[in-house]
């Protein structure tokens, strides 16, 4: 296929920022009708690569062609008229609108002078048809989930007829099975032609959907392979530039960890918990030092039921007793009070601060439950926020960079320090690798069983099943806002807990 | 903590932050413009009166044009501070003037019912009463923001109106004369050759600038106005932020009103305080801090609140109609708006990147990504 002209050719792109080379005389090129996958750790420049091409950034060096011509883009709106269609890594939808205005904003089909709105509902309901989702256009997109939502930003995408089709981690927050429509409606776009621009940290679905690679470093181009050509093996270590002992390591650490009994005094113990249109009442109970997996689909009320756990949602039916004793947790900073932490799978609405810096960031929290007249030392922020920066590697190490300017990965590491520096004894964490590396997720969920090794018992959620047999002494199963199932992790297989998750086990 | 950063500026390399000269670079870009402005301004008045920067001596007091635009814009310095904060919150607080109004009025109206108006005690007791009904009144604002969570603007509006009515009960529709020495010195008064109201404007706004960055609560206040749902997912208490911003405007307001009143050494229920919501805002606004909320710059509202008197001070001095003086008002603050504006800056930055060294712009996807 080499032969072929590409659509796409990017040559020694440059970007930099203040104190950062985001890119660094970097080549790249599409083929019509294939699949193309970037790859790189957190803040090899990614996203940037992508911005460069739709024209976000103005580079400060190269040529781009596309389909053989100079490419002079401004920006989304006009590389979107080149042909370039593009979901950005993070999903910048409105909420307040419905789904189907968000599908086709600036493209409204109009008659007479206004929005023809029935035509509008019809076309939206088609395109997400595509997707297999099957929600109503006319609803409100914030009142679906993050992963509808990202669903949406691609059905966006996917209603203008592109020649390149660019997609910056458009899986992180999805399960198996809107992956799957994914890569179907790939698999059909790739048929008719289009040049696909697949980014992911997942390197099954990197194996399964892409014919050709990119691996950046540090700005800089490692080179670009064949799928078939390159083993994962060979390509992690292209990506991180060092050995990977690292992750073969932690599997038998965790083993290890599982393995061992923990006390059976229950830190966090809930009976009859539920909340009207978001879980159905169910017993819930996590001891000290235990790591507790949630699985279940999306929409199976996992999220619900950590934020419940967390404070953020009232119950309506139940009793929660914290080592023992009964409690209410009214609001988050109650429960933070108890040194209960969640971690949102929606880093950008509900995560970061963008504006304030790392340092900031990372001792909000902190700072929040001690109240805002006993400000932490100066000092002390800056040990916190250095140890932290180098605990997670998070990139660039700049404690004063403001935390909008981070790679998304990088983001989630500096919420993921927020909540550790608090040291809690309950840590809830909802998709905590969602955009992290390869690397640095072994390091997290190395952190993470250390932690519980020393007594922090954690409710650990993630799409990634794998990760979650990993980690956890004991999975529970939730299925329609029910929980199905809650088993020891001896020896649990995904394929055992993919049926749970998909029928249940009536109880 | 508090002085706005240019986001492509603030990834400073760590040489940078060292010398601290990148930053500071960066600091001053987003209040070149307002400063050029005021420089501007003052350079209007000098060639028109050339003696218009000198300052006298005159019974060991301060004179001067210059004085005289300080004092003056003591007021709408007060009550510019009060509203970045709430600014930086999100909100926005409708209801000063209305403020201003009440308080002057409440203060006279205590001072000239009382038996002896030039006691000290008296008006002591006035001043602390005022401020304790202002207050109130402020609590009232951060009780429906806060708790009900009423829009700000609309929340702001109910007193904002109710207000001038609230002031004119109080002095009965007439216009409250009363002379009172002691009273006098608060807004026409001098204290160390220097008028009275500078001192306490830059008293307190010394010691907001010192509060909100020796306590976190600059921090806190940033990120509520930057991510309200975040920040309560980090346990902030934003309610009583929230609440505390708004009481703290009141207050502001109040010593404001304390100030025109007294200068005037009269209570005027319709007119005093009218418009002077607007100032303030422009003022913030000017100084850089965005009405969506978050960074903020007690700097550049400070910069901003001079820029707004000085205009009033010269649109007089150079002898503008008085028909157009608010359409002049207008003109400058439009130019300075604009050329602060992210797209302008961002030309700016690509301009300059087609000579020099090249800087980027920021993302200009803001509102939806395509
Ligand atoms: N607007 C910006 N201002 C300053 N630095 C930036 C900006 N955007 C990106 N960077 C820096 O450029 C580098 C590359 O970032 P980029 O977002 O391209 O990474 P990425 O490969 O997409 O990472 P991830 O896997 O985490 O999404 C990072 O060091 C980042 O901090
Ligand atoms: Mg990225």
């Amino acid at each position: 296929m080499d032969s072929a002209v590409p659509i796409v050719e990017m040559t020694g792109i440059s970007i930099s920022f203040p104190g950062v080379k985001a890119l660094d005389g970097v080549d790249f090129r599409m083929f019509p009708g294939e699949v193309h996958s970037l790859m790189g750790e957190n803040g090899a420049g990614k996203s940037t690569l992508i911005k460069a091409l739709t024209g976000v950034y103005p580079i400060d060096a190269g040529s781009i062609l596309l389909a053989g011509q100079p490419l002079l883009v401004t920006g989304p709106a006009d590389s979107q008229r080149a042909g370039i269609s593009t979901v950005y890594q993070e999903v910048n939808l409105l909420t307040n609108l419905s789904v189907a205005e968000n599908i086709l904003l600036g493209r409204e089909p109009r008659r007479f002078g206004g929005i023809h709105w029935k035509e509008m509902r019809e076309r939206a309901a088609a395109i997400l048809h595509r997707l297999h989702l099957d929600i109503d256009p006319g609803s409100l997109l914030g009142s679906h989930s993050l992963a509808v939502q990202q669903l949406v930003a691609i059905a966006r995408a996917l209603d203008v007829n592109a020649k390149v089709l660019i997609l910056d981690e458009p899986t992180s927050s999805l399960d198996v099975d809107e992956v799957a429509e994914l890569f179907r409606v790939i698999t059909a776009l790739k048929r008719e032609g289009v040049a696909i621009l697949f980014v992911s940290h997942f390197l099954d679905q990197v194996y399964e959907i892409a014919d050709r690679l990119t691996v950046l470093r540090n700005g800089s181009l490692v080179g670009e392979y064949r799928t078939k050509e390159i083993l994962r093996i060979e390509l992690v270590h292209k990506m991180i530039g060092k050995d990977i002992a690292v992750l073969t390591d932690l599997d038998t650490k965790t083993r290890n960890a599982v393995a061992e009994t923990t006390t059976t005094i229950p830190y966090l113990a809930a009976v009859g918990l539920g909340r009207k249109g978001s879980i159905d009442p169910l017993d819930f109970a996590i001891a000290e030092g235990e790591v507790v997996g949630l699985a279940g689909l999306l929409g199976s009320g996992r999220t619900e039921l950590a934020r419940i756990l967390s404070g953020i949602d009232k119950p309506d039916t139940g009793e929660l007793k914290i080592e023992g004793r009964t409690q209410r947790l009214r609001t988050a900073r109650m429960a933070l009070k108890r040194r209960i932490a969640y971690s949102s799978e929606d880093r950008k609405r509900e995560g970061i601060i963008e504006d304030l810096t790392v340092r900031d960031n990372i001792v909000l929290a902190l700072q929040a439950d001690r109240g805002w007249f006993r400000r932490i030392p100066r000092r002390r922020q800056d040990e916190l926020a250095a140890s932290y920066i180098s605990a997670l590697g998070i990139r660039p190490a700049n404690p004063e960079a403001l935390v909008r300017n981070l790679s998304g990965g990088n983001q989630q590491k500096v919420l993921l320090a927020r909540w550790l520096a608090i040291a809690p004894r309950l840590l809830i964490l909802d998709e905590p690798t969602r955009g992290i590396d390869v690397g640095a997720k072994a390091e997290i969920q190395r952190l993470v069983s250390n932690l519980a090794e020393e007594g922090m018992s954690v409710v650990y959620i993630s799409a990634e099943l794998e990760e979650v047999l990993r980690l956890s002494h004991r999975i529970v199963v939730m299925r329609d806002r029910k929980k199905v199932a809650d088993l020891e992790n001896d020896d649990v297989t995904v394929g055992q807990v993919m049926t749970l998750i998909a029928s249940g086990a009536d109880e | 903590m508090n002085t706005p950063q240019d986001p492509k500026n603030a990834l400073a390399s760590p040489l940078a932050s060292r010398t601290g000269s990148l930053v500071h670079a960066a600091v001053r870009s987003r209040l070149v413009w307002p400063a050029v402005a005021l420089i501007a301004l003052l350079v209007t008045n000098v060639v028109k009166s050339p003696n218009f920067l000198s300052i006298r001596i005159q019974d060991g007091h301060l004179f001067g044009s210059l004085i005289d635009i300080l004092r003056n814009g003591a007021p709408i310095v007060l009550v510019a501070l009060g509203m970045t904060l709430v600014i930086a919150t999100r909100g926005i607080d409708l209801s000063v003037g209305a403020v201003v109004a009440i308080s002057g009025a409440f203060a006279l109206s205590i001072i000239g019912g009382s038996d002896n108006p030039n006691s000290m005690g008296v008006v002591l007791g006035a001043v602390a009463a005022s401020l304790v009904f202002a207050l109130v009144l402020g609590a009232w604002n951060g009780l429906l923001i806060a708790v009900f969570g009423i829009q700000p603007i609309i929340a702001t509006l109910i007193l904002m109106t109710a207000g001038r009515g609230i002031a004119m009960l109080i002095t009965e529709g007439q216009i409250l004369t009363v002379s009172s020495a002691p009273y006098k010195v608060i807004g026409g008064g001098y204290w160390f050759a220097l008028p009275a109201s500078i001192i306490i404007a830059a008293a307190l706004f010394a010691l907001v600038a010192i509060l909100t960055r020796k306590t976190a609560l600059g921090m806190l206040i940033e990120s509520v106005g930057i991510n309200p749902e975040a920040s309560r997912l980090a346990g902030v208490s934003s309610r009583v932020i929230i609440f505390m911003v708004y009481t703290f405007s009141a207050v502001c307001a109040a010593i404001a009103g304390l100030m025109i009143s007294s200068n005037i050494t009269a209570a005027d229920a319709n007119s005093a305080g009218l418009w002077i919501e607007m100032d303030a805002i422009l003022a913030v606004v000017l100084g850089g801090t965005s009405l969506a909320g978050g960074r903020y710059s007690l700097t550049g509202t400070l910069i901003g609140a001079f820029v707004i008197q000085t205009l009033t001070t010269t649109v007089y001095s150079i002898g503008i109609a008085p028909e157009i003086t608010l359409v002049f008002k207008a003109l400058v603050v439009i130019a300075v708006v604009l050329l602060q504006a992210p797209r302008t800056r961002a030309g700016f930055a690509r301009l300059r990147s087609r000579k020099g060294p090249s800087v980027p712009s920021a993302p200009r996807e803001k509102a939806i990504v395509r």
